[in-house]
């Protein structure tokens, strides 16, 4: 037990930064690279360069907007008090238009139009995000996995923040902007419509989220623990099976009696983190607006006490 | 089937913890040892006494079988089998079953000559458990503290438990645990993603490098940690995941009134009062 484990880089090596495979017709990287001893622990030390093009900076630019109009009305809540925005940092919220405004998109600012606001300039920003993971993956050759599993996501952020409330005929049915006010927000979602835990895509949103915890470290700690085979060079290992596949899949083939292959888990992986949002976007979405009451709900479909 | 095509040469005597050769053999695809017979005992044990006690319950619907924990007033000592007794051997069993199933994949490590990361990530979940219904409740002085056994009835405890301390959510360690499971879950997506999008680059198209995975992500975020690294962030994210659930159950007690109430200390820093 004494002996190496793989749970840190006991020894790195470190040449002139890597740049990237080259992509033809798309605007230059950003060429900025350093390197950072401790990131080099657990993982790659060098950091950058990255791409980001015309896509990416207006990403940036609407992404920091969002920020920054939630900033400034909490700073305005709080009088332009610096130390009363720390202190009240985590009570401070930015909240979506009341029911009075329906689904109208024209609040006045202090009303819930900033709220609204905040809202487009994030969803843009983040679907701007969204094109530049599909078209990288394109232009280097690559599948678009990570892309869908991104729009998966971006599903849940949108259920929340624009397709309920707009199903509902209500911006007030959006989530808030804020440390305290989103959780209190998810509490009397949650005792509004009769408990969460008794809608079946909650449910299954938890069991995948759950999951994605088990099979990450069930990934994880099997290729650390073959890493002395080179468990973790897991393209090679998929196209021409070594031992550390061998091991690693016997492990759990004599532990439980089944396993993944090298690919397969990434599968396995995938769908579990893909449908941890797909499956909790559609139980929020349909709450509400199919479902008044998940725990009459269940009693009515036989997994609660009849009443 | 139950023997791959490479699998003869793996399967070697030795490597057990106990009973030397005692019990070291296969059984189709399974390893057996002297662990998997305790597993076998603990989980056929607990399992029949699950059957039995829901025979003795109203209900056989699955949703709504529900084997509860002694009643507050039995304490820390034995209760009548039909009154938490049940639930008490139930526990014993699963965590002997769970503990019997760690100590046998160390044994499979050493059959393999593997490093022991799979078998301690699961303890880390066993401590979930037991911190959950054994050192929680002798920490409160009541078996009735843990939570009951039935699908439905888990979830109400959960739910009743967070109302009792107000707002669960205002718990710093239950967002410190949700944040991890959700940022692993994020990376595992990520993960699995970027790994099969090399192997799957469409077809008629060839399978791409490590190098075009660094590359896809310094692009993408300006990062890449690297295809070391993120089993080992994986592991650091799930396991952490479980450890602060654990954690913010069993700071969970008398002491505590309301989680809400309880952020009152951040307006009274000195820095600012």
């Amino acid at each position: 037990m004494a002996s190496y484990q793989n749970i840190f880089t006991q020894v790195q090596v470190r040449g002139p930064a890597e740049m990237g495979v080259p992509v033809e017709g798309s605007e230059p990287r950003y060429e900025l690279t350093s390197f950072s001893y401790w990131a080099g622990k657990i993982g790659n030390a060098q950091l950058g360069p990255i791409y980001l093009g015309g896509l990416g900076l207006l990403s940036l630019l609407f992404g920091f907007l969002a920020l920054f109009i939630i900033g400034m009305n909490f700073a305005a809540q709080v009088d332009w008090s610096p130390i009363a925005f720390m202190r009240e940092f985590f009570w401070l919220t930015l909240d979506p238009p009341g029911p009075e405004y329906g689904f109208s998109p024209f609040v006045p600012l202090n009303e819930g139009g900033w709220y609204i606001m905040t809202g487009f300039f994030l969803t843009v920003s983040i679907l701007l995000w969204w094109v530049r993971s599909y078209r990288r993956a394109i232009q280097l050759g690559m599948g678009t996995h990570v892309a869908w599993a991104f729009a998966s996501a971006i599903w849940l952020f949108l259920v929340l923040g624009f397709i309920r409330p707009m199903l509902m005929g209500s911006w007030a049915e959006a989530v808030p902007y804020g440390i305290f006010s989103h959780l209190e927000w998810t509490n009397n979602f949650s005792l509004i419509y009769g408990n969460l835990f008794y809608n079946p895509f909650h449910m299954w949103s938890i069991f995948f989220l759950y999951g994605s915890a088990l099979l990450f470290a069930m990934h994880g700690a099997t290729i650390l623990a073959v890493g002395r085979f080179g468990g973790d060079r897991e393209i090679e290992q998929t196209i021409d099976r070594g031992t550390a596949t061998e091991r690693a899949g016997l492990f759990w083939r004599w532990t439980m009696g089944f396993n993944a292959t090298m690919e397969s888990i990434h599968r396995w992986a995938w769908w579990f983190a893909v449908l941890t949002t797909l499956t909790g976007g559609i139980g929020i979405l349909i709450t509400g607006t199919l479902v008044n009451n998940w725990f009459l709900w269940a009693a009515e479909n036989g997994i609660a006490p009849p009443l | 089937m139950a023997l791959l095509s490479y699998e003869r040469k793996y399967r070697v005597r030795g490597g057990t913890l106990i009973g030397g050769d005692l019990f070291d053999f296969w059984v189709g695809p399974f390893y057996v040892g002297f662990f998997g017979v305790t597993t076998l005992f603990f989980s056929a044990l607990g399992t029949g006494l699950i059957l039995y006690a829901a025979s003795l319950g109203d209900t056989w619907n699955f949703w709504l079988i529900d084997i509860q924990p002694p009643d507050s007033s039995y304490g820390l000592a034995l209760a009548p089998m039909r009154e938490g007794g049940f639930w008490q051997i139930i526990t014993i069993c699963a965590t002997g079953a769970f503990v019997s199933w760690a100590l046998r994949e160390v044994e499979i490590c050493r059959k393999l000559g593997i490093g022991y990361h799979v078998p301690i990530a699961f303890s880390v979940a066993i401590l979930a458990f037991v911190t959950l219904n054994i050192f929680r409740p002798v920490l409160l002085g009541s078996w009735s503290e843990g939570f009951p056994y039935g699908i439905m009835s888990h979830l109400d405890w959960v739910s009743n438990l967070g109302y009792s301390f107000v707002n669960w959510h205002y718990n710093p360690l239950h967002m410190v645990a949700v944040t991890f499971f959700f940022t692993n879950c994020l990376a595992l997506g990520l993960h699995g993603a970027l790994v099969l999008s090399a192997t799957n680059p469409g077809k008629g198209k060839t399978v791409k490098t490590p190098d075009h995975e660094d590359t896809f992500f310094r692009d993408f975020i300006g990062y890449s940690i690297g295809p070391l690294g993120i089993h080992r962030l994986g592991l650091f994210l799930a396991l952490s995941a479980g450890f602060w659930s654990a954690a913010s159950v069993i700071i969970a007690g008398p002491w505590v009134r309301s989680w809400v109430a309880w952020w009152d200390w951040w307006r009274v820093l000195p820095i600012w009062s």
